[in-house]
């Protein structure tokens, strides 16, 4: 099964080179989202079992996110094929500047896409620190291509600081991973395994000044690629000028995978004693986060930018979580499940906008309800699912993780978290609403209706938005306990 | 303690230091890939007496991607730039040189606080290992041109191989094959970006690259 999990965007992948008609091409990219999706889902019905001698298997933590990443990216391929429709194939002037530029082929665009798929994969079913790094870094590798999908100066300058900066943070993970395996020296000289479950069970004999430097290493290396502060300065740039449905992939996905890194070393602290010592780094660089974005997002003109740094906030509130413990543990898992759908949801439709206006400035864009009805009316859900008002799923996990900061008698956090998340709110329902409302200018007036395959994704989103807010199903909720129960949640 | 081992570390400073000082592009390129082929054998004269066909299929793997691959790429980067030097870097070869000496100085401290646990290792060998990633990190830092940079971040990457290999680091197989790889991809991935950088800008200079802010 976690083979199979591997093999089919691996395939879908070299297949996607062959030559072939461009229709045949997005529909294998479907073929291998839906496969992945229905296989994610079959683990739920049927343990998957260990592969390479326990290297590779699905413990609670890696089956939500595989669920997560899979379940998006078979959205987002759906909005591609739709997406890669559309596009002009020749030379066209750049909306911004009115320079020419042309796209990366589209075998390319779609192979990396498959391609990330299986790094990202590799990343939730891996169970040793060695592979888990292989998988991360494999992601920047593969989809640096998806960011330079369009050829020009600015999205050749996100994904190079994307390379560099991303490169080098999780090169100090590498190291922090060798640390990590000078902790594991047992008496006699000989390792022990990097595998978490080892680890975890060994913990007591791990050597605690190496592991603490350990867990900073992973923390600032695989925080680098998380997008927390003031680690984040690659995410707004690559969001910004990658093609939409990449800017959600990158967000709502790859983004989790990195949580996910940070989470194992979190686990393995929390066995060996150092519980405390982790969470405090944690909620520094949580709140920091969330200040940055909350700065940043003030007065922000261009609204695919502000998505990208609501995802740091977003990335912020997870480390909180998971910071503050208690049931703030759970809130951080079931956050990054409504994260995920909701921020996905919005850069999808940031796609259609930016489609329709030719502009990512908040201040040219009027009126998107009167000009693209579906897109307009789910924009407005988005702005009041992501900031987290009732009763959107992103709701009920803040109020868990405000709950647990306040159960945890630590006032000053809770009111700090909750003046930022009121910050922000304001900053993003004023220019989005702007945004929202108003005439349509009269140059994007007249153009055709909007297509089902760009409405269509984002609307499933925002039901799965909704529909979390009003009731978790129980294998989620078992799902997320165990998950929170195995980083010392209740 | 073996002999050999010192004199390679002692290598591996001066190919730091030459690095810091030195402007031809072409000669940076052949020093790191110099640097790579000298931590390639570290596997082999960091564990003497142990030869295992494991170890030297590795030793080979890595000698054989930094000392022949790498530069092979970076070579076929710089092809067509018209550059074929680092022009005014942020921070000059006289006060590099001396940042490298920090380095050093620098590294050999923290290496008497770093007790490494287990089997005893040459003394020079984690001091040489930090002063190499903070010399890869300086250099990315401090130079403009985009295969500086990425030279940059191939020494940086031998700090921490050597780092591994010399203290008891036992991975799996797969797991060093796919770190291998994965450096072996990001190389090719870089190099793509500098022709990209190349071909849009008419110049390799990463300065040019500053329009996305804030």
């Amino acid at each position: 099964m976690i083979l199979a999990l591997l093999l089919v965007p691996v395939v879908a992948a070299v297949l996607a080179f062959l030559p072939g008609a461009a229709p045949l091409r997005r529909g294998l990219l479907v073929l291998a989202a839906a496969i992945h999706a229905g296989l994610s889902l079959a683990t739920w019905a049927a343990p998957a079992s260990p592969q390479w001698h326990g290297m590779l298997a699905l413990d609670a933590a890696g089956r939500l996110v595989l669920t997560v990443t899979s379940a998006l990216f078979f959205f987002v391929a759906l909005y591609v094929a739709g997406y890669l429709g559309r596009e002009v194939k020749d030379e066209r002037p750049d909306f911004e500047e009115g320079f020419l530029f042309t796209n990366a082929p589209e075998a390319v665009f779609v192979a990396c896409l498959l391609l990330f798929l299986a790094s990202m994969t590799l990343v939730s079913v891996s169970q040793h620190f060695g592979m888990t790094w292989v998988g991360i870094e494999a992601t920047t590798l593969v989809s640096a291509p998806l960011i330079y999908f369009h050829r020009h100066h600015r999205s050749l300058e996100a994904t190079w600081k994307y390379l560099m900066i991303c490169s080098v943070g999780i090169g100090l993970a590498l190291l922090g991973n060798f640390f990590l395996a000078i902790a594991a020296t047992r008496p006699l000289g000989s390792t022990t395994p990097l595998l978490l479950q080892t680890l975890v069970a060994e913990a007591g004999s791990l050597q605690t000044d190496w592991l603490r430097s350990a867990f900073i290493l992973l923390l600032v290396g695989y925080g680098t690629k998380m997008g927390l502060a003031p680690l984040h300065t690659w995410l707004p740039d690559a969001h910004s000028e990658s093609p939409s449905a990449v800017s959600a992939l990158l967000s709502g996905a790859l983004l989790n995978c990195a949580f996910l890194g940070i989470l194992r070393g979190v686990q393995v602290c929390q066995a060996a004693g150092l519980g405390d010592f982790a969470r405090s780094l944690l909620v520094v660089f949580g709140l920091l986060s969330m200040g940055v974005a909350a700065v940043f997002l003030t007065a922000q003109t261009d609204y695919k930018r502000m998505l990208a740094y609501s995802s740091v906030e977003h990335m912020g509130i997870l480390t909180l979580g998971i910071g503050i413990g208690g049931g703030g543990t759970f809130g951080a898992m079931f956050h990054m499940v409504n994260h995920s759908i909701t921020k996905a949801m919005l850069f999808l439709l940031a796609g259609n906008i930016l489609n329709a206006y030719g502009t990512k400035s908040v201040d040219e864009v009027q009126g998107i309800v009167r000009r693209l009805p579906a897109s307009g009316c789910l924009w407005v859900t988005g702005l009041f699912a992501i900031t987290g008002t009732p009763p959107f799923s992103l709701f009920l996990s803040e109020f868990l993780i405000a709950r647990a900061a306040i159960e945890a008698g630590r006032l000053a956090l809770a009111a700090a978290f909750l003046v930022l998340l009121a910050w922000i709110f304001a900053a993003m329902s004023r220019s989005m609403l702007r945004m929202a409302q108003g005439s349509p200018p009269a140059r994007v007036a007249a153009a055709p209706a909007e297509p089902f395959l760009a409405v269509a994704p984002p609307a499933a989103l925002a039901v799965a938005a909704l529909a979390l807010g009003l009731i978790v199903p129980g294998p989620l909720l078992s799902l997320l306990r165990q998950a929170a129960a195995a980083l010392g949640g209740p | 303690m073996t002999p050999w081992l010192d004199t390679l570390m002692v290598l591996v400073i001066f190919t730091s230091l030459k690095l810091l000082g030195s402007s031809r592009l072409g000669s940076c390129i052949r020093t790191a890939a110099f640097q790579g082929v000298l931590l390639g054998f570290l596997p082999i004269v960091a564990h003497p007496g142990s030869l295992a066909p494991r170890l030297l299929f590795m030793a080979a793997a890595a000698i054989g991607l930094k000392g022949v691959v790498f530069p092979w790429l970076l070579f076929r980067a710089l092809r067509g730039a018209r550059v074929r030097r680092e022009v005014e870097p942020f921070v000059g070869y006289t006060s590099s040189l001396l940042v490298g000496l920090l380095a050093l100085i620098a590294a050999l401290w923290a290496a008497r606080h770093l007790r490494v646990p287990g089997r005893p290792i040459s003394p020079l060998l984690v001091p040489v290992a930090l002063s190499t990633m903070l010399v890869g990190l300086f250099l990315i830092i401090s130079r403009k041109k985009a295969l500086s940079q990425v030279l940059g971040y191939l020494v940086f990457e031998n700090g921490i191989y050597a780092f591994g290999v010399g203290v008891a680091y036992e991975a799996p197989l797969l797991v060093e094959l796919g770190v291998l790889l994965d450096v072996f991809v990001a190389v090719f991935v870089m190099g793509i970006a500098i022709f990209h950088i190349r071909r849009e800008f008419d110049s390799i200079d990463t300065t040019r690259l500053e329009t996305l802010r804030y």
